[in-house]
């Protein structure tokens, strides 16, 4: 591969996030570099969707630091990290079930349109001129994902490796600068699973796309990632490159158990 | 110069790329082209292709591509491969086009057989392919990819995006303005203009080579037969490589001077065909099948008044759509209906079908069965069928319009003679001849005979009416004890053509007789079982119901009623048949896996049946082995029935 790692663009340092008594993260500290795809693993109830929405800014850690860009963040909304150039998909899928494909896609604009509400409520010159704008992106996202023959179809009708699919679309359209995937092939078969990690790979490579992404499947996180992070009950057990990764041995009976 | 003119075409428009530029030349801004792109339909104007071809051959020329040479095309039905093809013929290459969806050592073979130096390709996935074949296929020196996407870490100096071909092509042409025009001009009408791989069921495949004279009659003789004109538009979907699409999309196309429309990607066709609306379409029988099932299925959710209305439509249309069509007398009443009808029905529901603006449909590849053959044409859409080979340019017989069967495939195309030979094969001459098989003499003098006649292989006749109809493979093709011919395909075909009956095994070579094995469609007659009360545990037992067996029999009698009005299949006529016990399995070596009934093998295994059919009795028992799924065995027992059924005098040529 021929692409280029950069430097760290989010760095997260003795991160702890509790639930009241409940520590869903206990003192995490690891960073991302640009243009990597950096996995985050674990068995269930680690902590990998609490550390995605920590990134995300719907929690809020009660201890620790990250730093995005160079900039230390303090308390953050969604819709900030929206902004910054970070989108995101879901582990239970979050689309608009009666919408279509297209229309779905199209909602990943919305932090990028100008107009006002009246504009684009009486369809005026820049309304206008921004939504063709727009639906030549979503249309380019659509032609990358190669979802064409449903672009008109009701998302609710489609099978769930699609939904996927139009999600990823949708998180695609917002042209982040980050993609936080959480679990992107949970519940697909391989042939979907296959076209979902060469959509990933396509979109590292061609945009430059730094992807956070939580996985189960070690197969393909071990194929994709650039660096790994292990987490198992809220604490981190391992990080660094995949291979490393495999043969550390606190990981091995994380995963597997301990051996009698 | 004039070489082997073609029927009466003025000698500059003699060869594809003289035709091309001459559509460039006196209507240049006519859409040539379109493709559906982000969503969006792009034209190019017949000067636009003009342009690209120009610079695409003066690009293939500055890499070396030379007069003889072979450019291997590769992809789906995309725009810049159709220039591709004529910017090979400029220079008087010839485009191969290759079954995209073939593995690359598929295509290893013909890269190697036609001695491929050249290709042109769609996108990563087909570079890939070729990539991975390319240390077998030495003579490989260049590839032109459409589609970048993906492509950017491939940096091997021998691939060539197609728009750097295309800057290559323009300089070229800056430098040397006369080269095109000269290379052009040296194309002659009998030089080959392409070569498509025949599917090769029996050994290798050949490479048949067509020249432009060849296509270009086929052309004419089309258009002639169904008043195709400049004003037109195809949906090309169906893949390049197969002689039909080179026909229509390519050779038509250039011809007549009409539209081709690619669809945005293989999903999307029957989106793209209603937006398109095409005056021109063809389809095999599953599409049409396909696309009247989801329209049935939708119309059982709607609402009552529409329902009704719909079917009572239908009615009138199978009554007198047909005969509408084809132009014959209908009373008034009929008449006013059907008008009535189309506004209410027929019209809308060809809008949805995405065939509204259609002037002629045509289907081919599998037998289509009469109903559904009617059922297009009884709603307005003139729908035929074609009859053609690789090497005829899928140009033998056309029916014309107000002379559509659809038991036969039409009367001899206009410059097409047809001879049934001895044995029943049909034997065809004309202008749409092969010239050859690529560096296969043998195989050439063996495919035409003394006279210049080519063999199709398929058995047939020509009916009182002058059309042809193929009856089935001519090797399959026996004779009954009396000399009748008997032709166990085209009668199974029949039965199968009913809903109830799954699978058809006719015997009756050097018998007095013919006898059938039928198998029921488990589905269909459960159903229909069911709704009539009749109770059965599985398989076997409803197999073995008495009112089955009256079930069966009136579709054999229908068969039988058909087959007796032709006088050349009316000694077919079924007599007696049982119905199996068992379902024919691939598992148990009856099917191949394709579902072709093993006929000797089945033949064998029931001989006792087979004497008992032809003994006269009226039961047999029969216990046969089987395998289930799971790889256990076990034995299915049954008293099989032998109905006899009732035939039909043979109609003698009607006064």
């Amino acid at each position: 591969m021929s692409k280029k790692i950069g430097d760290v663009i989010l760095d997260l340092q003795n991160i702890s996030l509790r639930f009241g008594g409940v520590k869903a993260l206990t003192d995490i500290s690891f960073d991302v570099r640009e243009h990597e795809i950096r996995a985050i693993i674990g068995p269930n109830g680690a902590g990998k969707s609490s550390m995605l929405n920590v990134i995300n800014g719907v929690y809020h850690p009660q201890e620790g630091v990250i730093i995005f860009r160079g900039r230390e963040r303090k308390k953050m909304e969604p819709h900030h990290a929206a902004t910054q150039g970070i989108a995101r998909t879901f582990q239970n899928i979050a689309l608009f079930k009666g919408m279509s494909v297209l229309d779905n896609i199209m909602t990943g604009r919305i932090t990028r349109m100008k107009a006002s509400f009246v504009e684009h409520a009486l369809w005026l010159g820049r309304a206008r001129r921004e939504e063709l704008e727009h639906r030549k992106k979503v249309e380019e996202v659509i032609d990358f994902l190669e979802i064409q023959h449903i672009r008109r179809t009701p998302v609710g009708r489609l099978p769930y490796g699609l939904q996927k699919r139009v999600e990823l679309g949708r998180a695609l359209a917002a042209e982040p600068s980050m993609l936080l995937l959480d679990e992107p092939m949970a519940g697909m078969n391989v042939e979907e699973k296959q076209d979902m990690c060469r959509f990933i790979l396509d979109v590292n490579d061609q945009f430059g796309t730094t992807i956070v992404l939580i996985e189960h499947d070690m197969g393909v996180v071990m194929d994709i990632s650039d660096r790994v992070v292990v987490l198992d009950y809220g604490k981190k057990i391992g990080d660094g490159l995949p291979d490393d990764v495999k043969n550390n041995p606190d990981v091995i009976t994380a995963y597997l158990g301990v051996s009698h | 110069m004039s070489f082997g003119t073609p029927t009466g075409a003025p000698e500059e428009l003699q060869t594809f790329p003289r035709l091309l530029f001459h559509h460039a030349r006196t209507r240049g801004d006519a859409p040539a082209i379109r493709e559906k792109d982000l969503g969006i339909w792009q034209t190019w104007s017949w000067a636009d292709v003009a342009e690209r071809v120009r610079a695409l051959a003066s690009g293939l020329a500055a890499l070396g591509f030379k007069r003889g040479d072979n450019l291997a095309i590769i992809g789906d039905n995309r725009p810049h491969l159709y220039m591709m093809m004529s910017a090979a013929q400029c220079l008087g290459g010839v485009p191969v086009p290759l079954y995209q969806d073939a593995v690359a050592d598929e295509m290893l073979f013909v890269l190697e057989d036609a001695a491929i130096r050249f290709a042109a390709v769609e996108d990563q996935e087909q570079v890939d392919k070729l990539l991975e074949v390319m240390d077998r296929a030495p003579l490989l020196e260049h590839i032109v990819y459409d589609d970048p996407r993906g492509m950017r870490h491939y940096n091997q100096p021998f691939l060539h995006d197609i728009h750097a071909l295309m800057e290559m092509g323009r300089i070229h042409n800056r430098n040397h303005p006369d080269f095109l025009d000269e290379e052009v001009a040296q194309g002659r009408a009998d030089d080959v203009s392409v070569m498509l791989y025949t599917s090769g069921t029996t050994g290798q495949p050949k490479g048949v080579c067509q020249t432009h004279a060849a296509f270009i009659a086929s052309a004419r003789g089309g258009m002639e037969i169904d008043g195709l004109d400049a004003d037109g538009d195809i949906l090309s979907y169906l893949p390049m490589a197969w002689v039909g699409d080179h026909l229509f999309s390519f050779a038509q196309a250039l011809v007549a001077g009409f539209t081709i429309n690619c669809p945005e990607s293989g999903d999307t066709v029957m989106t793209d065909l209603r937006e398109i609306g095409p005056t021109y379409y063809f389809a095999p029988p599953r599409v049409f099948e396909s696309l009247l099932t989801s329209v049935m299925i939708r119309m059982e959710d709607a609402g009552i008044v529409k329902r009704k209305l719909f079917h009572y439509f239908l009615g009138v249309a199978k009554r007198c759509g047909s005969a509408i069509l084809d132009g014959k007398p209908v009373g008034l009443g009929d008449r006013l209906l059907y008008g009535l009808g189309t506004l209410l029905v027929y019209g809308p529901l060809r809008n949805v079908l995405g065939l509204s603006r259609i002037r002629v449909a045509y289907t081919a590849g599998a037998a289509i069965g009469p109903e559904l053959f009617s059922f297009y044409r009884s709603i307005g859409i003139n729908l035929k069928q074609l009859y053609g080979q690789t090497e005829t340019c899928a140009y033998v017989c056309l029916q014309p319009d107000g002379q559509v069967k659809p038991s036969s495939v039409g009367a001899p195309a206009p410059g097409v003679e047809i001879r049934i030979a001895g044995n029943g094969e049909v034997l065809v001459k004309g202008p749409m001849l092969l010239k050859e098989y690529y560096k296969r003499p043998d195989a050439t003098a063996e495919s035409i005979d003394p006279d210049g006649y080519f063999m199709t292989g398929d058995a047939g006749f020509i009916d009182q009416d002058g059309h042809l109809n193929i009856i089935d493979r001519a090797k399959d093709v026996g004779k009954l004890s009396n000399g009748a011919m008997f032709a166990p395909n085209y009668i199974e075909n029949k039965l199968k053509f009913f809903q109830h009956i799954k699978e058809a095994v006719c015997f009756g070579h050097d018998r007095d007789r013919v006898c059938a094995f039928i198998n029921i469609d488990a589905g269909a007659v459960g159903n229909w079982a069911e709704r009539r009360n009749i109770a059965y545990s599985g398989y076997t037992d409803l197999a073995g119901k008495p009112q089955v067996h009256e079930l069966i029999k009136t579709c054999v009698e229908e068969v039988n009623a058909t087959l007796a009005r032709d006088a050349m299949v009316a000694d077919s006529q079924i007599h007696r048949f049982l119905v199996l016990h068992k379902e024919l399995d691939p598992d148990d070596d009856e099917l191949t896996r394709t579902r072709k009934v093993r006929r000797n093998f089945v033949a064998k295994k029931y001989q006792v049946l087979i004497d008992a059919l032809y003994g006269g009795k009226a039961t047999q028992f029969i216990e046969t082995e089987v395998k289930f799924e799971d790889g256990r065995r076990g034995k299915v027992a049954a008293d099989l029935r032998i109905v006899d059924a009732s035939t039909f005098p043979a109609a003698r040529q009607a006064a």
